[in-house]
């Protein structure tokens, strides 16, 4: 077993080519080597001091890896090198970077997304997890007197290893797919979300004020369990620019929506042009229970992401909205899947998508009502917006139909934005980039207007940084 | 400064067909000019290549506006110089609020004379907002109206009305009204004309482009001007409408040989 040891972060694969790649000064604790095998996974279980079961289940997991080959649907991941990875960085619990040390055009972009102080810090991983402690000791304490659990899935482990063992892996198990099976045997932060029966949580619990010592991590293992009649909104991300060391980032989203329970998991991301994000997030949605994805994605490389909803019982629904914004260099591959197991179940997909500059989008869907799974209504409805004539958008549907009672709709459209619209926008005064800008504001308004406000706020204001420059 | 209009010898294309043929006409501030024409006489053409419309190609002539050739100009340069063009078919910009729209178009309207604005470079919130309301008060227009997407989903009439408030906020120094009563009811078109009516002073010029002297029952033009065939044929006062209203452009088409057009509006 290695022991803990100081390294540069040049040591630690972060790369000075990286486009936020300005010195950091974060002294890892502990780093595993590079790429991955069963020393490691046994490593970082004995750090984390896990109890057996979880080991087990990494291992379990780690084999099941080896053994998938390499996802060839989807986007390219030829460039995708699994032993070039550093699979463990524990992270020392304080930055010794300054806000000083951070580059001027960071602190720049931060002030025109008009991001909080304490959140700005954190993003630029200067030592504001204090902050960040404080805010979460004050909401975990509210929570703690309606009887909801909000923690760091590690943590949780400690904690309240009967609650999590019962359902972690069960919606996601390792099999799934390549990237379930590689997040099961490294995952590390997360959060663990339980809600008590009837509990209504007012206020979006948010990610960003759970972080601590395992702050964004790479393979995050997220598992919320809304018990019945309950009711939570979860948010995770920002839209900020998140600066990432690590160039893979495959998270898992476990929800359980007991009976007549309501969850809303609300996504905005925006890493850097660098990242592999491919995640997996799927709910279980019992009798008369609602899941609602709210998913953002406008950073990355190559972005695989699909939540899903099953409707195990009758009166259940799932609705997921998705969209993605395609730049220069990125492929965001976006969509959904419903899984309708039980009659009289609905579901709604909205995506929305918008390529500019060669950028390339796509939707993939899955529709699939089971043999017997009378009177269930699905609706689905795609748009996509191209700004340009070099980038892309495609759509990937697939509808698997088992009942004949069945009402299914499914709706693509594609536009550019158009000569008239433009036109009619500046007779009114825009320029032409402040006119496509609020076409396509006006584009993402269905995902915005869900959005907590100042989420919203960001996201426009987002929006707003990607179209500068793109035209003329 | 004189913010008058004046077009000379103007010559417009689309898709290299000439369709605009070296039109004269001047409108000053405070007049109140009608443009009529059977269809096919070049209308639309010459109210969207006055705006700037990239589709048009503008193959000779010149566009004198508060003392400078606009044609060169890009359509939001020209509408912050004070032009504006109610459109025939006004275009939906879905999940854009008629209210935030109008604030960014006044903003950036009224930048060039260095009103007052904030950090954004937008009027201020309050300041917009009761003024919009007086405006949408004062032209009859619901509340509601503010808060729905910019033409989707509205009627007819609806979009013209939104087209008037739009005139009435931006306050330009000339409009040209491209068939604002087209499509348009008895009732839609007697909205619309006491709305317009009301947004004139000395300070505003129109050049209304319409088939139908119907409008004009609304709003008195000094001038009545005659297109056709991508030229004005005949210009005079009120009677030249009359005249219109009473024979139809069959004689007018007689008196200088152009037949009658079958392709429909360009």
């Amino acid at each position: 077993m290695a022991k803990s040891e100081t390294n540069t972060m040049e040591e630690i694969g972060i790369s000075n080519e990286y486009q936020y790649g300005f010195h950091d000064d974060i002294k890892p604790t502990f780093k595993s080597r590079k790429g991955l095998d069963e020393e490691v996974i046994n490593q970082m279980c004995d750090i984390k001091d896990e109890p057996d079961w979880m080991r087990e289940y990494r291992l379990d997991a780690y084999k099941i890896f080896k053994q998938k080959p390499m996802t060839k649907w989807g986007g390219d991941l030829s460039q995708l090198d699994f032993d070039d990875i550093y699979y463990y960085v524990k992270a020392s619990d304080r930055s010794e970077r300054s806000w000083d040390d951070v580059p001027d055009d960071i602190k720049k972009t931060f002030d025109r997304l008009g991001i909080p102080e304490a959140e700005r810090k954190f993003l630029a991983g200067v030592g504001a997890q204090y902050d960040s402690e404080v805010v979460y000791h004050n909401i975990v304490e509210e929570l703690d007197k309606i009887g909801v659990v909000f923690l760091d899935t590690d943590t949780a482990i400690k904690e309240y290893p009967d609650l999590v063992k019962k359902y972690f892996g069960t919606i996601i198990p390792s099999a799934d797919n390549q990237f379930a099976a590689l997040n099961s045997a490294v995952w590390s932060g997360g959060s663990f979300v339980y809600v008590p029966p009837g509990v209504k949580v007012e206020y979006p619990l948010q990610a960003y004020f759970r972080i601590n010592s395992e702050n964004m991590g790479q393979f995050e293992r997220t598992l919320i369990i809304a018990d019945e009649g309950s009711q939570v909104h979860y948010v995770e991300g920002c839209t900020a620019p998140t600066f990432s060391s690590e160039s893979l980032h495959s998270a898992v989203v476990e929800i359980v929506c007991m009976k007549g329970s309501r969850v809303r998991y609300t996504t905005i991301q925006n890493w850097a042009n660098n990242v592999y994000n491919l995640v997996t997030k799927r709910a279980f949605a019992y009798e008369d229970a609602q899941m609602e994805w709210v998913d953002g994605n406008l950073g990355s490389k190559l972005t695989m992401k699909y939540p899903s909803v099953y409707m195990m019982e009758p009166g259940a629904r799932g609705d997921i909205l998705s969209i993605a914004f395609a730049s220069k260099g990125q492929h965001q591959d976006a969509g959904a899947k419903v899984y309708h197991c039980a009659p009289h179940t609905t579901s709604q997909i909205t995506s929305k998508s918008i390529s500019k500059d060669g950028g390339r989008s796509s939707y993939r869907g899955w529709v699939d009502v089971a043999k017997g799974a009378k009177g269930c209504k699905s609706h689905v409805v795609c748009d996509a917006l191209i700004l340009d004539k070099d980038s892309r958008s495609d759509t990937y549907p697939v509808i698997e139909i088992g009942e004949n009672d069945t009402n299914i709709e499914h709706e693509a459209r594609v536009s550019k934005i158009g000569e008239e619209q433009l036109f009619y926008l500046m007779s009114r005064g825009l320029s032409e980039e402040e006119a496509s800008t609020m076409i396509v504001n006006g584009f993402i308004e269905p995902l915005v207007k869900e959005l907590p406000m100042e989420y919203a706020v960001e996201m426009n204001r987002l929006i707003q940084l990607q179209m500068e420059g793109s035209v003329g | 400064m004189s913010k008058d209009l004046v077009i000379n010898d103007l010559h417009i294309s689309v898709q290299g067909k000439p369709i605009i043929k070296g039109l004269n006409l001047s409108v000053k501030q405070g007049e109140i000019h009608a443009l009529m024409g059977p269809n096919g006489s070049g209308k639309s053409t010459l109210a969207n290549g006055l705006m700037g419309h990239p589709l048009y190609e503008i193959d000779s002539g010149e566009v004198i506006f508060s003392g400078v050739d606009v044609l060169e100009l890009e359509a939001n340069e020209r509408a912050k110089l004070g032009l504006f063009l109610a459109f025939q078919y006004p275009t939906a910009i879905p999940g854009v609020t008629l209210a935030n729209f109008l604030r960014l178009a006044v903003s950036a309207v009224r930048a060039k004379e260095g009103n007052g604005s904030d950090n954004d470079g937008l009027i201020p919130m309050r300041e917009f907002r009761g003024e919009l309301r007086e405006k949408m008060r004062q032209l009859g227009v619901d509340d509601s109206f503010a808060r729905r997407y910019l033409n989707d989903g509205f009627s007819g009439g609806e979009k013209k009305r939104a087209e008037i408030l739009q005139l009435a906020m931006l306050e330009p120094k000339i409009a040209i009204l491209d068939e604002t009563d087209s499509g348009l009811d008895i009732d839609a078109v007697r909205i619309v004309g006491e709305s317009v009516s009301q947004l004139i002073g000395p300070e505003l010029g129109v050049l209304i482009i319409t088939h139908y002297p119907r409008l004009l029952d609304y709003i008195r033009p000094q001038f009545v001007h005659i297109l056709l065939d991508g030229n004005i044929v005949e210009s005079g006062g009120w009677e030249l409408a009359q005249m219109l209203e009473a024979e139809g452009y069959d004689p007018i088409r007689e008196k200088y040989g152009i037949k009658e057009e079958q392709n429909g509006e360009v």
